[in-house]
Order: structure tokens, then C-alpha cells, then sequence
């Protein structure tokens, strides 16, 4: 196993992360964030609160669930434990960013994108994700990127989060 | 926890787990029901054949708003409008569903076991909407996830089940439901109608109504049915209303924050007056509102199972422990489930 970014790194990935998209969603008004369960919900929730010390906005931040809407419910190995969608505020004619974790197949993108456009029509839909290890199966790049990291389909990459796993940090184990 | 069951046939069977699995999942199939556009795409292509052999409107048009909200195709069939009435089985009957492919068979029958019956048969899951006076397991979910949705915890409540006991499957599917999760179940109605066997089951009978209510968390009120009912078991209507329903008077000697349940239809002035069915304790309506989500969360956990024996995960390591314990009251309602 090795760590790709300790909790520092992950800090300043964020931040930059952060103005990034306070630099591409001026004025700011309008935008939302929506994290997909679990972890994008908590990358979604640190992007927000460094938008608002950038801006001194609170940009609304939401939590979308896409076990309903995968494409591959009859492929996984065990049924999906379906967390909650809670998505608070109106989405129609706002700047959305789904925000998660890795992005790998685009797969996870894709249903987010059906599952978000349910719930209303965004007037731009972006996409931030702390990782980017490639292997895009569908026609999807994220906007904003917190690494690039190019691996081989025999590895995985493990992110780790304070909020549910005790600890900040991105590892790429051989499987 | 996985669920790991092809068919959801009673409460009996499940573990603590299990049911708390069913009602997680459900509080995130309720916000579906609150959306504009209220489908996700989940048992897409499926099929989900309902089989009503018994009056109901609740729980067929409840079953059926879950399967088209995950977007599976539904067809219903009642007992006054298919072939049954000229004579073929239930057996037969299910068989020429499943040769059309269906993937899931909502069953509601008045012979005890009958879910079983077809689960034993057929390739399709199917899901037990109410088997004689046996199990009606998905309203057993729908109150427990109510309870706690409204109270936020099962464990530890005083819940009282009030009425007709004995041809009740609401009341069996409750009582194993609740008491696995841990509240203290009371019963209390006719003693003709409330057998004193139901003890085994770990549930408190009571003769003294207004005690009872007077301690209540959660009063469950239970119709009288008459249906099942061979002989007189009360003296009348109206002695009932007076010894066992829930007046407004009765009311008043419930806590404050009393939740006042019932699986309907509701008979006013019988079981409950009418001014205590509309009070804001009353729960009622948004049982039903519960019962979609529940019923959403339930086809969506058998259809996972589905999916994985589809890719060849042998179904005998989905299956959990067997547990082969039968309510006790129930011998002599049982009928011949081909019938």
C-alpha cells in the first residue's frame, strides 16, 4: 500500500480545489454542491466551508444517493445498501458541482446525472472529484481534479476520510 | 448486513437485523415519494405481478404504486375478475404468471402459508400481502418504520395492540416485528378473541383496558374480522364499541404524545370514534404514506437477491438460517392452500 496523499496534501487539494471553482462560478450565487454518497458527501461539505472563507458565501450543499440508478445493480457482487438523498433547496436554474471521491469508469456519473436531473434541472451541471485514476468506460471529464493518478486495473485506490474513517488520506493498494 | 432473501414470506423468519435493514432502506425510498418526478430506475424491465385473492384496496394499490415508482411493469389480477372462479388453482394460476416471465408475485390469500406454498413453485420471488390469520409482513414494516420515524426508537416503548387478536395477521406480523426489536408488546380485547397462547410469543395480556392505555406509547387498533369469524365471538357491535373501542373518552387517558395506529380500513364508531381517527395523534394516513416507501425498499432488496442468483450465486448460500417455528392459533385457520 501507498499513500498517495496524507492529510495535508488533501487539505491544500482542497483549498485549490475550493478557488477553482469560486473562480469558475462567478458571481456565486446560484451554486450548489451535491456530494454523492458517502465520501463525495464529506469532500462536498470541506469545499463548502473554504468557498465560504473565500467568499464569506455559503454555497448550499446537498447529498445525492445513486444506488437506485446504477446500471450495473445485476453485475455487483452484493446489493447496494441505499443511503439518503437529501437535497434541501430547489436545484432548477442552479450552477450544480457533484462532488465525489474517485472517478474511474464514469459510471457513478453517469447515474448521478439521472438521478440529480430527477430532482430538477440544474442550469450547469460540473463535476469535481478528489481522484482521477482513469479507465473512463463513458464520455465524462471531471472540472475540477484533485489528482491525477494513472493506475492499472489491478489496483485500487482507498480514500480515507476523517468523518467516517478516522483518518485523511488516499492510498493505492494492489489488489 | 446483506439481505440475502429471495422472498419476503413473514416476520417470523427474519432477525432484528434484517428488519432494521428493511426499514433503513425504506426511509431512503421515502424521499422518492416526494420528488416531482416520483420514479428512479431501479427494477427497471422487471415485472411484478400482483395476485389479490382477497379484498383489499390498501395494500394492491400500495404494492403497486412501489413497483411502478422503481419503474417495473405491473399487472393485477383479482379473484372476481381471472380464472379462479372457474375453477383452476392457485397453483396453476401462479404457474401461467411465471410462464409469462414475471420476476415478482404479490400475494394476498386467506389460506395461511399460501405465500410459501408458491415460494416452494415458482422461480419468481414473491412477497406475502396477507395470508389468512398468519403474517402480513410489509404492514408490520410500515408500523414499525412509522413508530420509530415518529417516536425515534422502537426499543423500550410500551405498545399496545388493541382488538381482535386472533384472526389478525397484522397483530402476528406486529408482534414479532416489535418484540424482535425490542418493545414490550401488551394485547388487549375479548378474551374470545384474544388467546391466552400468544403469551409464548413473549406479549403481556391485559383484561384492564384503561391501564393499559394510560401507559401506552403507541395504541395499535385493530378492525373486528368479521370474514373470519365462524361463530359469535362477542355479543354485538355495539357492546364492543363500548367494552374495547376507543372513544374520545378512552383518549383522554392516554399520554399526550400517543400514537394512535391503525392498518385500515378503519371502522368509525366501532373501533374508534371518529373524532380520535382525525386527531393529530393519529397516525393513519401516514401509515399509508410509509406503507409505499416500505413496500419500495422490500421489492428492491428482493430484487438484488434476484440479480446475484441471475449471476450465479448459488441461492442456498443467500438463504439464512431456517427458522421453523409456527404461531401458535394458527393450526385451526390453516386451510388447503391449493383451495
Amino acid at each position: 500500500m501507498t499513500i498517495i496523499l496524507n492529510a495535508e496534501a488533501m487539505q491544500r487539494v482542497l483549498s485549490r480545489m475550493a478557488h477553482e471553482i469560486v473562480e469558475q462560478n462567478d458571481p456565486i450565487e446560484g451554486l450548489i454542491l451535491i456530494g454523492l454518497q458517502t465520501r463525495g458527501v464529506f469532500l462536498a461539505r470541506r469545499l463548502a466551508s473554504r468557498i465560504r472563507e473565500a467568499t464569506g458565501r455559503d454555497p448550499p450543499t446537498g447529498s445525492l444517493d445513486i444506488s437506485m440508478y446504477r446500471d450495473d445493480l445485476n453485475l455487483r457482487g452484493s446489493p447496494p445498501t441505499v443511503k439518503h438523498t437529501d437535497i434541501a433547496f430547489a436545484v432548477d436554474d442552479k450552477s450544480a458541482v457533484l462532488v465525489d471521491d474517485v472517478l474511474f469508469t464514469g459510471r457513478s456519473v453517469r447515474a448521478a446525472l439521472d438521478a440529480l436531473t430527477d430532482i430538477g434541472r440544474p442550469r450547469r451541471i460540473q463535476l469535481a472529484v478528489l481522484i482521477d485514476r482513469g479507465h473512463r468506460e463513458l464520455p465524462i471529464r471531471p472540472d475540477y481534479v484533485g489528482k491525477n493518478m494513472p493506475t492499472s486495473c489491478r489496483e485500487q485506490i482507498q480514500v480515507r476520510m476523517k468523518e467516517e474513517d478516522g483518518v485523511d488520506e488516499v492510498a493505492i493498494e494492489k489488489l | 448486513m446483506t439481505w440475502t432473501r429471495k422472498h419476503l414470506l413473514t416476520i417470523e423468519e427474519l432477525s432484528a437485523e434484517e428488519i432494521m435493514l428493511a426499514l433503513d432502506t425504506a426511509a431512503s425510498f421515502k424521499e422518492v415519494s416526494t420528488r416531482t418526478i416520483k420514479k428512479v430506475p431501479a427494477l427497471r424491465g422487471k415485472t411484478v405481478v400482483s395476485l389479490f385473492l382477497e379484498p383489499s384496496t390498501r395494500t394492491r394499490v400500495s404494492f403497486e404504486l412501489a413497483a411502478k415508482r422503481l419503474s417495473a411493469d405491473t399487472l393485477s389480477i383479482t379473484a372476481q375478475a381471472s380464472s379462479i372462479t372457474k375453477g383452476e388453482t392457485l397453483k396453476d394460476t401462479a404457474r401461467n404468471i411465471e410462464a409469462m416471465n414475471a420476476d415478482f408475485v404479490v400475494l394476498r390469500h386467506s389460506a395461511a402459508g399460501s405465500p410459501k406454498f408458491l415460494a416452494d413453485r415458482l422461480n419468481a420471488s414473491i412477497l406475502n400481502a396477507g395470508d389468512g390469520a398468519h403474517e402480513h409482513p410489509t404492514q408490520a414494516l410500515l408500523d414499525a418504520f412509522t413508530i420509530r420515524e415518529k417516536l425515534g426508537r422502537i426499543a423500550g416503548l410500551n405498545i399496545l395492540i388493541l382488538g381482535d387478536i386472533l384472526f389478525s395477521r397484522v397483530a402476528r406480523s406486529n408482534i414479532w416485528a416489535l418484540t424482535k426489536l425490542g418493545a414490550r408488546v401488551t394485547l388487549c380485547g375479548p378474551t374470545t378473541l384474544v388467546p391466552a397462547v400468544f403469551r409464548e410469543l413473549g406479549v403481556t395480556i391485559t383484561t384492564r383496558l384503561d391501564d393499559a392505555l394510560c401507559e401506552a406509547d403507541v395504541v395499535n387498533l385493530l378492525r373486528i374480522q368479521h370474514e373470519r369469524q365462524r361463530k359469535t365471538l362477542f355479543p354485538s357491535t355495539g357492546e364492543y364499541s363500548r367494552l374495547f373501542g376507543l372513544s374520545r373518552e378512552r383518549f383522554r387517558l392516554t399520554k399526550p404524545d400517543v400514537l394512535i395506529m391503525h392498518p385500515g380500513p378503519i371502522n368509525r364508531g366501532v373501533e374508534i370514534a371518529s373524532e380520535v381517527a382525525d386527531c393529530p395523534r393519529s397516525v393513519i394516513l401516514e401509515q399509508v404514506t410509509n406503507g409505499v416507501a416500505v413496500r419500495m425498499a422490500a421489492l428492491f432488496l428482493l430484487n438484488g437477491v434476484q440479480n446475484r442468483i441471475a449471476q450465479g450465486v448459488p441461492p442456498e448460500t443467500l438463504q439464512p438460517r431456517e427458522n421453523s417455528v409456527s404461531p401458535p392459533g394458527e393450526s385451526d385457520l390453516v386451510a388447503d392452500a391449493t383451495a
